[in-house]
């Protein structure tokens, strides 16, 4: 869609996952067997057919960059547009601009050389199914100046807390933005606006002073701006914590939660040539979700297993993560565990955490 | 064109009559095995691996799907600026058109695109075998001897080497008489259809088989016979590993059963040397409570819920609630309902198996693998009974 661009803002994400996010940010933690937390966003992207995707990074941002190559795997690597990964270089002494709205000035050029008259952004903390030509056209028929995708939740969850809350009227209008922490009505962190009133919202936010996009133009200005809402309704986690990491992983097993994010729109990843699994005579599973090239002998049950992992004979996983290649020796036992790529698990060794509080292991560690 | 050492000539026009069913509407070399690849996968990885990067694919019977399938072949790692993959049909020329008569004239017939790539060496495979090999060794092998022409071996038991092309030969491996499924081999070695031949002397032959009307124009049959004739250095080069021939449903079936094994002779996990293949982009398996899965190898976008055992599971396979499938190949996205159960079978792809359907199960002839696909009628009349 030639009318619309995409851009990804990872500025404002904090990388709190611990383990997880001490050598890479947020979007590129791995989840569910097989994806990185980018993949949901750019699936959506790729869904709606965006002239050219924008992705502003600032941090730890080495194993996003290996992960997204030239934008293949989400259709993106086109000879006019496809994917920008935008890093914060610049060495500009009289540049007065903070915060995302420094990546946008810095950035004036991708945006002014997209033919897109409207831009979507979006974070990548929120995991979702939206349909991004149907918010477009919501958009379009609301004669709205933004748009903020939000949704209903019915159970209000810890990771909801730092989430936005919206006002929505009988006219899907937004009527206030703030943060109380027992309203239902969750904003996403997707927005459609016209690329014109951005610009000039930019321009004018960096004379004074301002510094990040949707605090200092679009909250400031929730009285001023017609706002439209659009509501979303379908499959919806939010990963901005360990805690949250963890139970959302796990809720995957459920099969709604399986059917919604993943069968009814595919979601794109980076292709690795992994055969399938193999289990051999000894293998006992349950309740779990696997990626290819594994080969499992051992007890796994309510779990969720990367690419890759071999889980030797006697070994019991179970409620537990285990990441891209770990080994898990024979008669090892792990309970309530989150296992970061490439370790080592010897013979024999028991790790258990806390069903609310998992017990993480650090990427390459042999125990 | 820049020169290149090797050009490989891959021969995939074949229809594989005795796939039956499977090559209905399929060239064998775009058959499944393995639960995620097709047969192409294997020599065209091994190209990839084998720093080959100029390959012609030869295409004739029901090309649509291989065509679309190796694309640019940046799955193989084969899109490249000088060289790649490239999918080589049969055209129309001046003086009129015809099919690929043998596998000697499919490669007669594209002299001019070897040609351009001016190769010492040309490398001619075919799109019907399971293995992994690394045919530059064979090209060092090759280069060695000065021979015209190496052709790969492989060692057969000697009461199964009259299905194959036996090769007789010195005590140094020099070919001196070549006998295509003979009723009293001689040797136990079997040709693996992968040939090395040097360009030249391939080219000469090649041009004089063209002109002869009697000829089969056939590798096996014409081409190497006449090179022994004209007193050419012919090489057998052994190979020890896993290959086998998968042209029948039997022996499909049982390259697949040989993949179950705790330690199966061939390693499908060697990060060294990977089978490539398109990638169906499926989310993660999912093994529900209650399901009973060992022995068997199950691909990405599959949910089970029944039991499977030393099975063969594709990609987007279900498995319903009490249904227990043994010693059997299911291709993707088959759909298999509750308390079925199936015993030594191939299930075609996207075929739908209703609740309470029995497949292989009682059944007189206990070696014979079935072959299920949508409009197979076995299922209900013959081998399977509603209950």
């Amino acid at each position: 869609m030639k009318q619309l661009m995409g851009v990804i803002n990872l500025d404002h994400e904090l990388d709190k996952l611990n383990e997880l996010t001490y050598f890479r940010c947020g979007a590129a933690v791995p989840f569910g067997s097989r994806y990185r937390l980018i993949d949901f966003v750019l699936s959506n992207m790729m869904r709606a057919e965006l002239e050219s995707v924008g992705l502003f990074v600032r941090r730890k941002y080495r194993s996003l960059m290996d992960h997204l190559g030239d934008g293949k795997s989400w259709d993106m690597n086109r000879k006019h547009g496809g994917l920008f990964i935008l890093p914060p270089d610049w060495n500009d002494p009289t540049d007065t601009s903070l915060g995302d709205l420094q990546h946008y000035h810095n950035n004036l050029d991708f945006f002014k050389r997209a033919a897109a008259k409207y831009i979507v952004f979006s974070g990548s903390q929120h995991l979702n199914s939206v349909d991004l030509q149907d918010l477009y056209t919501h958009h379009l028929e609301q004669g709205a100046d933004v748009t903020l995708v939000y949704k209903k939740i019915d159970q209000l969850q810890p990771e909801h807390e730092v989430c936005m809350r919206v006002d929505v009227d009988e006219d899907r209008k937004v009527t206030n933005i703030h943060q109380e922490k027992d309203h239902h009505n969750v904003y996403l962190d997707i927005f459609v606006m016209e690329k014109k009133l951005f610009l000039e919202q930019v321009e004018y936010c960096i004379a004074h002073g301002e510094s990040y996009f949707f605090r200092d133009v679009i909250l400031k200005n929730r009285h001023k701006f017609k706002i439209s809402a659009y509501e979303y309704t379908g499959y919806h986690s939010v990963i901005n914590s360990l805690e949250s990491y963890y139970k959302n992983s796990l809720e995957l097993l459920q099969p709604d939660n399986y059917f919604g994010l993943f069968k009814e729109n595919p979601v794109q990843t980076k292709i690795k040539y992994e055969a399938p699994t193999r289990y051999l005579e000894s293998a006992s599973v349950s309740n779990s979700l696997l990626a290819n090239g594994c080969i499992i002998a051992g007890t796994v049950e309510n779990s969720i297993i990367f690419r890759g992992v071999q889980v030797r004979k006697g070994a019991r996983i179970t409620n537990s993560i285990i990441m891209q290649k770990c080994v898990i020796e024979e008669n090892a036992v792990i309970e309530n565990v989150i296992m970061d790529k490439d370790v080592h698990l010897s013979k024999d060794r028991i790790l258990m955490g806390d069903s609310r509080r998992p017990f993480v292991i650090a990427k390459s560690s042999k125990i | 064109m820049k020169k290149k050492e090797m050009v490989a000539m891959l021969l995939a026009g074949g229809q594989g009559k005795r796939l039956k069913g499977l090559t209905k509407s399929l060239a064998k070399p775009a058959v499944y095995f393995g639960g995620t690849y097709r047969i192409i996968d294997f020599p065209l990885s091994n190209c990839s691996n084998s720093g080959i990067d100029t390959v012609g694919v030869l295409t004739q019977y029901e090309p649509l799907v291989l065509h679309s399938y190796i694309g640019v072949g940046s799955d193989w790692d084969l899109n490249r600026k000088n060289g790649g993959v490239f999918v080589l049909p049969p055209h129309e020329r001046e003086n009129g058109s015809n099919w690929y008569r043998g596998t000697a004239d499919a490669i007669y017939r594209n002299l001019k695109f070897v040609d351009q790539f001016d190769p010492e060496h040309v490398l001619i495979l075919s799109g019907d075998h399971i293995y992994k090999m690394d045919y530059n060794a064979m090209l060092q092998y090759h280069k060695e001897r000065d021979a015209d022409c190496t052709i790969s071996v492989i060692d057969v038991p000697l009461e199964e080497a009259s299905r194959f092309g036996i090769l007789n030969t010195e005590d140094d491996l020099r070919i001196y008489e070549f006998e295509e499924k003979p009723a009293k081999p001689k040797s136990t070695l079997a040709s693996m259809g992968v040939y090395i031949f040097k360009w030249e002397v391939l080219r000469k032959h090649l041009l004089e088989d063209g002109e002869n009307g009697d000829s089969s124009h056939d590798f096996g049959k014409d081409i190497i016979p006449l090179m022994l004739e004209d007193q050419q250095s012919l090489y057998a080069y052994p190979f020890e590993g896993y290959w086998r021939d998968v042209g029948t449903v039997d022996s499909l079936w049982e390259a697949n059963m040989d993949l179950l094994s705790d330690n199966p002779p061939l390693n499908l996990n060697d990060p060294q040397w990977r089978i490539f293949t398109r990638n169906p982009n499926q989310p993660a398996q999912y093994v529900a409570p209650g399901a009973k899965v060992s022995g068997c190898i199950i691909n990405e976008g599959c949910i089970v819920h029944g039991e499977v055992s030393h099975s063969v599971l594709f990609y987007g396979v279900e498995v319903g609630e009490g249904s227990v499938i043994t010693d059997s190949v299911i291709m993707p996205k088959v759909k298999i309902g509750k308390n079925v159960r199936i015993h030594k079978a191939i299930i075609s792809e996207n075929t739908v198996i209703d609740d309470y359907m029995e497949i292989g199960i009682d059944r007189e002839n206990k070696d014979e693998i079935l072959l299920i696909d949508k409009k197979s009628k076995k299922r209900k009349t013959v081998t399977a009974k509603t209950l």
